[in-house]
């Protein structure tokens, strides 16, 4: 008899996603999705889908799901898991929503130590409006809003959200991953899984910020799109765990 | 029959949020509302409940977004300024149709304005107020027996329409002070098999969404609210009629005005002016057709606002030409006094019209 050692997570819905050829989302549900089948979550998950590329997020789970204003995905999450505090809840986001118009609402969703964990894919620009500058854009990053480059004088140095919030105690669990290979998906996965046990252990709030192509935007192909991300994004984002939970409380 | 007891409206209304059974409350200071979200942190400790001050009045309606979202009775609360950050939300909420409870316990405008009571919000609060075609049930009480009684009817008639309900009043009537009882309400909160509460078992998964990529459905799901905003008005319209039975001059007022214009309109009727009071209770729906049928015995109308003229809009559409509506309002915190509005209402019976 066959054995299948291969198959679609639950939590993932069957359906096309509307993502480009060479976009990251797809892996980086999919981890999501897997992540929620092994912690065996999946009928008491909620998830919250911002506005941006991820905005459908809400068609391609199998749990239930909550479409956030732009930016506002914590606090609905906050919402959300303090009516039920025995769920996992957690949100999808990209770059825009949570680095620029809803900065406030994830550093403070952090600040409360809230029970729900953050998904965060930052691709460096604007997908879903057609390619404008991120907070995250990196300095020169020509976009259709930086169309000579984003200068430093005018916009400043991208934000390090993740750096950020490891300033903040109630952020229990944090890191920087990407999605580039094989051995990075796997490093992902193992994040994103820590991230849903820190929430599920009551500790606090969690982030992985997952380092993503936009191939559409960036004007690239898959493969040139991912060297890019490789070359550029990595050395200014560095992969890494920015708090564990194993800190001592200032 | 329960004791009364002296409260300010603003924790009357806290009070009877608690008796509605609701358990959280997400909210952010602002005067003139401060009683209300301080009850709240002190009382919803004591039944289970959730208190959250958020960052700000827009993390605080998208908390209230989520938690309604989720399923249970929610309120928040905040005063004019505030209540135009909440916008954004509460067209979410709208398109998303969920029941809320939001108390706009408003002040003088606009910008940061004064601190004073005002009534300037009527426009943001019954003509949308945020972005899209939605409505607010819009109930405006005028004492504070009538601000616990009409909080416990809001998370009912949210539940019932799966709408955001607001309670308009303003910094007077959230500050001043009355005896109030507050009764047991038999209301149960109706199941909500549509919330996001996860599976648990259930096949298929519950989506809390106001997007709608494809303009045909767009236009289907505006078919569906406006046919609920329909229902709305003909079933869920509310006012008051004080005198008005052999009034030449009904004076339409809303909220803390409606408690001013009885003290003008007993001084008046002491003149020999058959005067009377008609009073909106709701908001939206604006009783639209009482005043419509005073056109037949009324010879004139006073709108009595705290704004530059705002409700008399929707009197004149609902008069549309039959008498003439005249108009009597203070601005920017200030609270007008009986004797202006009863001068106001002796030019009008002299013939002489009204400012």
């Amino acid at each position: 008899m066959a054995e299948k050692v291969f198959g679609r997570p639950e939590s993932l819905a069957d359906i096309p996603t509307h993502y480009c050829p060479g976009c990251h989302h797809g892996i980086i549900h999919r981890l999501v999705a897997e992540v929620i089948d092994e912690l065996k979550v999946m009928d008491k998950t909620i998830g919250i889908a911002s506005v941006g590329c991820s905005v459908l997020a809400y068609d391609y789970f199998n749990v239930d799901m909550v479409q956030a204003a732009h930016g506002r995905a914590p606090a609905v999450a906050t919402g959300v898991k303090r009516v039920h505090p025995d769920g996992v809840v957690f949100t999808y986001q990209g770059d825009g929503d949570i680095a620029a118009i809803g900065t406030a609402e994830v550093v403070h969703a952090a600040a409360r130590g809230e029970r729900i964990t953050t998904i965060f894919v930052n691709n460096a620009i604007y997908g879903m409006t057609g390619g404008q500058m991120a907070p995250t854009s990196l300095v020169n990053q020509v976009t259709t809003t930086s169309p000579y480059g984003r200068k430093l004088e005018s916009a400043g140095m991208p934000i390090r959200l993740t750096e950020m919030l490891a300033t903040l105690d109630g952020a229990k669990y944090l890191a920087r991953v990407a999605v580039n290979t094989p051995a990075n998906m796997a490093k992902a996965k193992a994040a994103i899984k820590k991230a849903f046990e820190t929430q599920i252990a009551g500790l606090g709030f969690s982030m992985v910020e997952v380092l993503s192509t936009c191939p559409t935007n960036w004007g690239m192909t898959p493969i040139e799109a991912a060297a890019w991300m490789e070359k550029n994004m990595m050395p200014y984002y560095p992969l890494g765990t920015y708090r564990s939970g194993e800190e001592a409380a200032k | 029959m329960a004791e009364k007891i002296l409260m300010k409206g603003n924790e009357a209304i806290g009070e009877a949020a608690v008796v509605a059974g609701c358990r959280h409350y997400f909210g952010y200071p602002i005067t003139p509302q401060s009683e209300l979200i301080e009850y709240m942190a002190k009382r919803l400790p004591q039944v289970n409940g959730v208190f959250l001050q958020a960052e700000s009045e827009i993390s605080a309606i998208n908390m209230v977004y989520g938690a309604a979202a989720a399923g249970c009775r929610v309120m928040t609360s905040s005063s004019s300024p505030g209540i135009s950050l909440k916008q954004e939300g509460i067209s979410y909420i709208a398109g998303s149709q969920l029941p809320c409870v939001i108390v706009n316990m408003q002040r003088g405008g606009p910008g940061l304005g004064s601190i004073q009571p005002g009534q300037a919000d009527y426009f943001q609060a019954t003509k949308g107020g945020g972005h899209g075609d939605y409505r607010n049930i819009v109930l405006a009480p005028n004492s504070v027996q009538e601000m616990a009684d009409i909080t416990i009817d809001a998370f009912d008639l949210a539940d019932k329409w799966r709408n955001a309900v607001m309670i308009l009043g303003d910094g007077a009537l959230g500050q001043m002070m009355e005896p109030v009882e507050f009764k047991e309400s038999s209301a149960k909160p109706p199941e909500k098999p549509w919330a996001a509460t996860g599976l648990h078992g259930r096949k298929t998964h519950n989506v809390i969404n106001s997007l709608f990529l494809q303009p045909d459905l767009m236009e289907n799901h505006n078919h569906v609210l406006q046919a609920k905003y329909a229902q709305i008005q003909a079933t869920e319209t509310r006012w008051e009629s004080l005198q008005t039975e052999d009034a030449d001059i009904v004076v339409v007022a809303y909220g803390i005005t409606s408690r001013i214009a009885q003290t003008a309109i007993g001084k008046a009727r002491a003149a020999g002016v058959k005067v009377g009071i008609l009073r909106p209770i709701t908001l939206w729906p604006f009783p639209s057709k009482p005043l419509v049928d005073l056109c037949s015995t009324a010879k004139a109308f006073i709108v009595f606002e705290m704004s530059a003229g705002q409700m008399i809009e929707d009197v004149k559409l609902a008069v549309n030409g039959a008498c003439p509506v005249y108009f009597h309002g203070r601005t920017g915190g200030m609270l007008p006094t009986p004797k202006e509005l009863y001068e106001n209402i002796m030019n009008v019976a002299r013939g002489e019209g009204g400012k």
